[in-house]
């Protein structure tokens, strides 16, 4: 059978500045980004022939093809669930480059979230999940709907705000490293943390993601056209998509069992195509809209066992030097919200050894999409 | 400035699907049922076309106790939906009902049905506390409420 694995890699990346408010729109920015992803790559637009994006990507390949000047284009794929879809992107056009379909693919994403308005304040467009279950009842936002996951967490396994608070700490402290980051200079206290109000009690102002317009993009090509690129490979290893048995969206309340969501299916998948194991990762960008998805993701990409998850935020574990430094850009916490795609982009950096928070050597890393939505993941290798 | 035409927004009620509706129409009678494939017997919640275990598409709707516990809860803060935000913070909680623990249906936890999300004191909720299903109507459609049950 025929494998992915190292078969293609990343060998651009892209971003715009990020801010609260930008005046360029959207697909501005998203051609903005492609544009630097391929000058890093040293590849000319019309080359490209792929293109692949994830849903609430308001800008499609129809207009960003033609306004970058690509070429024909062979293959282009959206994802659906919005922040799980950011590395099954890369997955589909490492699939697509891999069978010959395409030769040059551009994965990105593009959003004005910081300025524009917050989706779940449109109560006519439901989001894809069984709202007639959820909404009447006051669960109205995605914070909402995951504070219901991480009070039980606490219930079942002693998981505390403390160590919620170590998963922003360590965003943040990577933040204040990055000069592109909205946090930048901007530190975080344990005091501001205790004090600051509810969103979602027991989510509070920081266990939230930023609310960012900014956009990305990276470019993949097969690994032996990579050799010949202006950077160094950053090769694809392995990738996967999970959508558990019977799960149910971000309101995955109706299961057997509501903790285990979508990363562990997608961890089984991961794993077993990779020549490492989680132990062997040196350095993770794990999707953080909200801070309990970090002690979630832990246990489902098996870096603990189920309900360690928060226990092993203790002792600087996610910082520099940690056990496992994560977001080391800031994530979506303190970097930008951009549906986690800056964290496929850092997690190039690392490997290219280019990072504001370098982990030293680090050859291997594990980018992760939302958990709680079907996701995906990729293993990144030097 | 206050606009004396200015009529509160009512909360949000179901957007109602086909698979959905029976539960919606059981509640107006003051009926908490859950949909139990006929071939097989299991339960399933949300409700869909076909059961998840035997495949059959054939279904009907079984009258639950009532009772259950439970299982999660939350309190949202602003900024919210107007009509939530007037009674922020409110409990959302999730109930695994009694006699089918698998089944959990999220709701709010109240002093009696008509009462305000916000009627009862946050301390007073707690992961595990028995409950009892009421029914209230809000704009026209009535929806499941949660009350303690009486120890």
């Amino acid at each position: 059978m025929a494998s992915l694995k190292d078969a293609t890699a990343i060998v651009g990346i892209g971003q715009t500045q990020f801010a609260r408010q930008l005046v360029a729109s959207e697909k501005e920015l998203a051609c903005r980004a492609i544009v630097a992803a391929l000058d890093d790559a040293g590849i000319a637009p019309s080359e490209v022939d792929a293109f692949a994006s994830y849903t609430m990507e308001e800008t499609d390949e129809v207009e960003v093809a033609k306004a970058v000047g690509a070429g024909d284009v062979t293959f282009f794929s959206k994802v659906g669930y919005g922040g799980g879809g950011s590395c099954a992107t890369v997955g589909h056009l490492a699939s697509a480059i891999a069978t010959g379909q395409a030769s040059v693919g551009i994965a990105w994403r593009s959003r004005k979230r910081g300025s524009g308005p917050r989706p779940w304040k449109n109560t006519t467009v439901q989001l894809p999940t069984p709202a007639q279950w959820t909404r009447p009842f006051g669960l109205l936002r995605p914070a909402d709907e995951i504070a219901m996951l991480a009070r039980r967490h606490m219930h079942e396994y002693g998981t505390t705000r403390d160590h919620l608070f170590n998963v922003a700490l360590a965003c943040r402290n990577r933040a204040n490293q990055n000069p592109a980051a909205m946090m930048y200079e901007r530190p975080l206290t344990r005091d501001m943390y205790m004090t600051s109000r509810w969103i979602s009690e027991p989510l509070c102002l920081f266990d939230n993601c930023l609310e960012t317009d900014g956009a990305l993009a990276c470019v993949i090509v097969s690994a032996e056209r990579a050799r010949d690129c202006r950077r160094k490979p950053v090769y694809v290893h392995s990738v996967a998509q999970g959508l558990p048995a019977q799960h149910h969206g971000m309101v995955n309340y109706w299961t057997d069992d509501p903790l285990s969501g979508p990363a562990w299916t997608a961890a089984r998948h991961l794993w077993k195509q990779a020549d490492f194991g989680p132990q062997d990762v040196d350095v993770a960008q794990i999707y953080d809209a909200f801070t309990p998805l970090i002690p979630l993701s832990l246990e489902g990409y098996g870096f603990c066992d189920r309900g360690e998850g928060g226990a092993f935020t203790e002792g600087g574990a996610l910082e520099s030097g940690g056990r496992l430094p994560i977001n080391t850009g800031g994530g979506g916490l303190s970097e930008a919200y951009v549906h986690g795609f800056n964290l496929i982009n850092e997690g190039v950096k690392q490997l290219r050894g280019t990072s504001t928070a370098q982990v030293p050597d680090a050859e291997t890393c594990l980018v992760t999409a939302g958990e709680g939505v079907p996701t995906s993941a990729l293993l990144l290798r030097a | 400035m206050a606009d004396a035409t200015a009529k509160t927004e009512p909360l949000l009620t179901p957007t109602q699907d086909d698979d959905g509706a029976p539960f919606w129409e059981y509640a107006t009678r003051g009926e908490l049922r859950i949909q139990a494939c006929t071939a097989c017997g299991e339960l399933r919640f949300p409700p869909r076309p076909c059961c998840p275990h035997c495949q059959s598409f054939d279904s009907d709707w079984r009258r639950m106790s009532g009772r259950g516990r439970i299982w999660s809860y939350v309190f949202p803060h602003p900024p919210l939906l107007p009509a939530y935000a007037e009674q922020a913070p409110y409990n959302a909680i999730i109930v695994e009902l009694a006699e089918a623990p698998r089944i959990r249906l999220v709701g709010n936890l109240v002093a009696a049905p008509d009462a305000p999300l916000n009627s009862i004191p946050p301390e007073r909720l707690r992961i595990g506390a028995k409950v009892q299903v009421v029914f209230a109507e809000v704009a026209g459609t009535v929806v499941p409420r949660w009350v303690l049950e009486r120890s």
